[in-house]
C-alpha cells in the first residue's frame, strides 16, 4: 500500500464489493432526487443512475465485465422480482378477472404494434440488419429479450440496451402522453405502460397508482409470452 | 422473511427447470409467477397450506419489499450501454428515434384498445 497508492484501487476495483456499493449508493441518490421532485418523469432514477455509473466506469477505465461482477447480484434479483409480481396480482385478482377481455385484446394489439412498428421504423431509418433484429424484442423485459435476440443470431447485449432505453423513454413519456389522451382509467394506463416499457414502465406505474402497477405487471408478463412467439414471425415477414 | 424469499426462489427454480426441461418458449420466472399465484389461491382453499411463508402474509411482505425497488434492478443491464458507445456514435440518433416513436405508438395502441373494448363491453351489459 505504501509502495503503490494504486494497489488499494486495483484490489477494490476487482472485487464485487466496490461496484455493488457504487450501484446501490448511486441509485439511492437518484431515487432520493426523484422523490424530492415528487416523482417527476424526467428525474427517472434508472436513467440518471445509468449515466452516472457509466461515466464513472469510463473515467476510471473500468471494463463493464468487472463492473458486472459486482452488479450481477442486483441484476440477479430481476427473476425473483418477476415471481413476486404474483402477489399484487393475487391481491387484486377480482379486478383483474373483471377486465380479462379488454386486457387480452389490448395485449394482442399492443404486442403486434410494438414489434411491427420497431421493425418497420428501423428498416425505414436504414439501420443494419443486425441492429434491426436486436431492436425487435425491445418491449419485453431484459432477460427475455436477450434470449430472443440470441435465437435470431442478433446481438443480445444490444437487445438489452434497446430494452433499457425503451423502458426509460416509456416511463418518462407515459404520464404526459396519457394525460393528453384523456384516459383516466388506471387499469388501461398501467396495462399500456407494462406492455410498452416492461419492468421500468411497471416501476413507474407503481409510483403513480397501485392498480396501474398491478395491470402493468400483468401486461409485462403476458407480453413476454406473446413477444417470444411474435418476433421470429415478424422478422421472417418484415425483414429483408 | 428467509422462508418467504426461499419460496420465491423455489418458484423461480421450478419455473426455470420446467421451461428448460420441456423446451417451452416462455421465460422461467413467468412460470414461477404463475406457480406462486396458484399457491396463494390454493392457500385460501386449503387451510393446511396457510403456514410458514404462506401464513401471516410472509411471502406478501417479502414480495412487496422486492417490488418496492424494481427500478434498481435494471441499473446493471442499463450500464451495459458503455459497451455500445461506438454503435451509438454511428447509429445512436436513429436508434433512439426509432425506439421513442415505437414506444409512443405502442402505448397509444394499447391504451386505446383497452378503453375501446371495455366501453363496448359496458354498453353490451347495459342493454
Amino acid at each position: 500500500m505504501k509502495d503503490n497508492p494504486f494497489s488499494l484501487w486495483v484490489y477494490l476495483s476487482q472485487s464485487p464489493l466496490l461496484w455493488l456499493t457504487v450501484t446501490l449508493l448511486v441509485y439511492a441518490t437518484t431515487d432520493a432526487v426523484s422523490l424530492a421532485t415528487r416523482r417527476h418523469p424526467l428525474a427517472n432514477p434508472v436513467l440518471h443512475a445509468m449515466w452516472i455509473i457509466g461515466a464513472f466506469l469510463l473515467l476510471t477505465g473500468t471494463s463493464y465485465t468487472s463492473y458486472f461482477a459486482g452488479a450481477q447480484f442486483v441484476h440477479f434479483l430481476l427473476g425473483p422480482a418477476t415471481v413476486a409480481l404474483a402477489v399484487p396480482l393475487y391481491e387484486n385478482r377480482k379486478r383483474v378477472v373483471a377486465s380479462i377481455v379488454p386486457m387480452l385484446v389490448a395485449l394482442l394489439a399492443g404486442s403486434v404494434t410494438a414489434v411491427v412498428s420497431v421493425v418497420l421504423l428501423a428498416e425505414l431509418a436504414g439501420l443494419p440488419r443486425e441492429v434491426v433484429l436486436s431492436l425487435a424484442p425491445k418491449s419485453v423485459t431484459a432477460g427475455v429479450a436477450m434470449g430472443i435476440a440470441e435465437s435470431l443470431h442478433a446481438d443480445p447485449s444490444l437487445a438489452a440496451v434497446a430494452v433499457i432505453l425503451t423502458g426509460i423513454m416509456g416511463a418518462i413519456i407515459v404520464t404526459p402522453l396519457m394525460n393528453r389522451t384523456g384516459v383516466t382509467d388506471y387499469r388501461a394506463r398501467g396495462f399500456a405502460a407494462g406492455l410498452a416499457a416492461h419492468g421500468i414502465g411497471t416501476a413507474r406505474a407503481f409510483q403513480v397508482d397501485e392498480i396501474a402497477g398491478v395491470f402493468s405487471g400483468i401486461a409485462m408478463s403476458l407480453n413476454a409470452l406473446v413477444t417470444s412467439f411474435l418476433v421470429p414471425l415478424a422478422v421472417t415477414l418484415l425483414v429483408r | 422473511m428467509l422462508a418467504s424469499l426461499g419460496l420465491i426462489l423455489l418458484c423461480q427454480l421450478i419455473g426455470e427447470a420446467v421451461v428448460r426441461g420441456l423446451g417451452l418458449p416462455l421465460p422461467g420466472p413467468v412460470l414461477g409467477l404463475l406457480l406462486l399465484l396458484v399457491l396463494l389461491l390454493a392457500r385460501d382453499r386449503f387451510a393446511l397450506l396457510a403456514r410458514g411463508p404462506l401464513g401471516n402474509a410472509g411471502v406478501e411482505t417479502a414480495s412487496k419489499g422486492l417490488l418496492a425497488h424494481l427500478s434498481l434492478l435494471f441499473v446493471p443491464a442499463g450500464v451495459g450501454v458503455v459497451q455500445k458507445l461506438d454503435l451509438l456514435a454511428s447509429h445512436g440518433i436513429a436508434i433512439v428515434l426509432v425506439l421513442a416513436l415505437s414506444v409512443i405508438v405502442t402505448l397509444l395502441a394499447t391504451v386505446l384498445t383497452f378503453r375501446l373494448v371495455s366501453r363496448l363491453l359496458r354498453h353490451g351489459d347495459a342493454r
